[in-house]
């Protein structure tokens, strides 16, 4: 609509100082579309500077072996990737089945239970949640949580679920379970925000058919908001998901950056971005180097696909399928 | 069992059950962010004082010192961050609330939301490759770098939604008084949309102020004052890391009080761009 009032102010004005054409409105949308270009040019140099950084392991190591190899020895030049894929898929996937369902629940409630001022209130300490930084939950989980999962958490849990194998072992406190619970409450946030985004979009219509039907609330949100909203749910879990893969500072402070496979939640474990942190500054070698670089490219092409489908997913979702308020 | 399921007292208990589930998961939310607010400032507070901000670390077993060097240091990549980043995050939203609904804006917007989820680590290992490894040494330039880089994606996705929000009809009323295209975004659409974007500025500024990771080797860390950007610089965050994971109990407590401090900054820019947001909204109405 704004298109089309220029477009008269140019035939009366041509070769003036008022049409699209004149100097003034060139300059500006040249620098306005430099700036917009600038966010693809961050992209790509984001892209080849990690594969720059990242060439010198491909010449030592075949891509397959890196991936697949147990042992990181950087004495030996000896560079295997495994340990901390484990360890970061183990401390994520921990963390979702922790704050999902809390997540979904919260969503629910801020959107469909609470009374709407309540709602907006209830929103205020989940953004608070999401604004403390890393580093000071990392602080939290070595003084507060570690402590209190190795005198309490784990033993209990050893005691009574021992015969899982995922809660085996002496009670160290330092280790993946720490990790994946501190990374539970550091991505709540995230699920949250984005379930509330997409719970908000199911049409009234369709709530009100559901009530109409004589449903109850929960019905209601059974019939008509989780089904509406699902694929949305969906993609808030994987921008969560991306989050945690890529948290550094909190894991790396209480997953006990011991380069080891483990089956066992309590035992000491590492991760993707861990190693990364501890290791890059002191790194010598250009292979060293090289292969940090490489898990940091892992860990940039997972968090990318993650992400993208994640927007693919609840974009679908707010735009609505169309066909029932049409 | 058909006979119960239908019953309405047992759809009734069902949905009164669901509803407080619902709000008991709120208070197990709650406690994790109870407990990290009450023990960073039970903690925290009993190593305040004058000395913590102005006196440089000092070695393990000496009494006193501080972290005014790391303060120093955020603040000065922080700046850098912010003279590279607001422009550049800010002109992007411009450009896609504008002129982005074209196959190019598209792409830039899809890229800035998959961007602004990129782990910060590696937005690390970018800037190590721009700036540390042309220059040889660790410099607070290429933490703010990071840090800039970082700011970018969300900053113009943020921007971009306060952009839209100003009404089509002023726009419309000043192209139609014959003010042209560049004068109207000027003046008219991005001026109205400024206390947000302003916010949305302080809210990345927050956000940069508490990454440890992408800093820890571009910055690296520095016992000394430095005001060269040039130079290896302490952050504040850094510090928190450093203190946290020694085995020194003096430290630990250092660590807690620089927790307190970096919340409270972080706090404060939180509460301000709340402030904006809220006086905003009263001026619309």
């Amino acid at each position: 609509m704004a298109d089309a009032a220029p477009a008269v102010l140019d035939a009366h004005a041509e070769g003036g100082h008022r049409g699209p054409g004149n100097l003034g409105d060139r300059v500006f949308n040249g620098v306005l579309w430099t700036l917009g270009i600038m966010v693809l040019v961050v992209a790509g140099l984001i892209v080849l500077n990690l594969a720059l950084v990242a060439r010198p392991l491909a010449k030592e190591h075949s891509i397959w072996g890196f991936i697949t190899s147990t042992e990181w020895n950087p004495i030996e030049e000896h560079y295997g990737a495994l340990p901390f894929l484990y360890g970061t898929l183990v401390t994520s996937a921990v963390s979702i089945v922790l704050a999902v369902p809390i997540a979904i629940g919260l969503g629910l409630f801020i959107t469909q239970f609470a009374p709407p001022k309540l709602g907006r209130v209830l929103t205020i300490p989940v953004e608070l949640l999401a604004a403390i930084p890393s580093v000071v939950y990392g602080l939290w989980g070595l003084f507060v949580v570690v402590p209190w999962l190795r005198s309490a958490i784990e033993p209990w849990l050893g005691k009574y679920f021992g015969w899982v194998p995922l809660f085996t072992g002496p009670p160290i406190g330092l280790g993946y379970l720490a990790s994946g619970l501190i990374l539970a409450v550091m991505i709540l946030p995230t699920i949250v925000a984005v379930s509330v985004e997409v719970m908000k979009t199911t049409p009234e219509a369709n709530r009100e058919a559901a009530l109409a039907l004589g449903a109850t609330k929960w019905e209601s949100v059974m019939m008509a908001v989780i089904p509406y909203s699902r694929a949305g749910i969906l993609g808030a879990v994987l921008l969560g998901l991306g989050r945690a893969l890529g948290e550094t500072m909190a894991v790396t402070m209480v997953i006990g950056n011991a380069p080891q496979i483990s089956a066992s939640l309590f035992a000491p474990g590492y991760s993707l971005p861990a190693v990364i942190a501890n290791e890059f500054a002191e790194a010598v070698s250009s292979v060293h180097i090289g292969a940090l670089a490489g898990l940091g490219l892992i860990l940039f092409a997972t968090t990318f696909i993650l992400n993208a489908a994640a927007r693919v997913l609840v974009t679908a979702v707010q735009k609505g399928p169309g066909r029932i308020s049409g | 069992m058909m006979n119960l399921h239908s019953s309405f007292l047992y759809r009734k208990m069902v949905d009164r059950g669901m509803a407080v589930v619902c709000a008991l998961l709120f208070l197990v939310a709650f406690i994790p962010l109870l407990s990290v607010l009450w023990l960073v400032i039970t903690k925290g507070a009993a190593g305040l004082s004058w000395d913590f901000f102005t006196q440089l670390p000092k070695p393990v077993g000496e009494e006193g010192g501080g972290i005014g060097n790391a303060l120093i240091g955020t603040l000065a990549m922080v700046a850098i961050a912010c003279v590279l980043g607001l422009p550049l995050g800010v002109g992007a939203g411009v450009y896609l609330a504008e002129k982005g609904d074209g196959t190019i804006g598209n792409t830039i917007r899809f890229m800035a939301e998959v961007l602004s989820g990129v782990p910060s680590i590696v937005i690390g290992i970018v800037a190590y490759a721009l700036v540390v490894k042309p220059m040889g040494h660790f410099s607070a330039l290429a933490g703010g770098v990071a840090l800039a880089i970082l700011m970018i994606p969300t900053l113009a996705r943020a921007t971009e939604e306060l952009v839209r929000l100003v009404p089509g009809s002023l726009r419309e009323a000043s192209l139609a008084l014959g003010v042209p295209n560049w004068k109207t975004s000027m003046r008219v659409v991005i001026r109205t949309a400024m206390s947000g974007i302003v916010t949305a500025c302080l809210l990345a500024v927050a956000r940069a102020a508490g990454e440890t990771a992408p800093l820890i080797f571009t910055a690296l860390n520095n016992q000394y004052w430095n005001f060269d950007p040039r130079a290896p610089t302490a952050s504040l965050t850094v510090q928190i890391y450093n203190y946290a994971i020694s085995p020194y109990d003096d430290w630990h407590t250092k660590a807690w009080t620089a927790s307190l401090v970096l919340l409270l900054v972080v706090g404060m820019l939180n509460v301000a761009s709340r402030v904006m947001t809220r006086s905003r909204l009263k001026g619309a109405r």
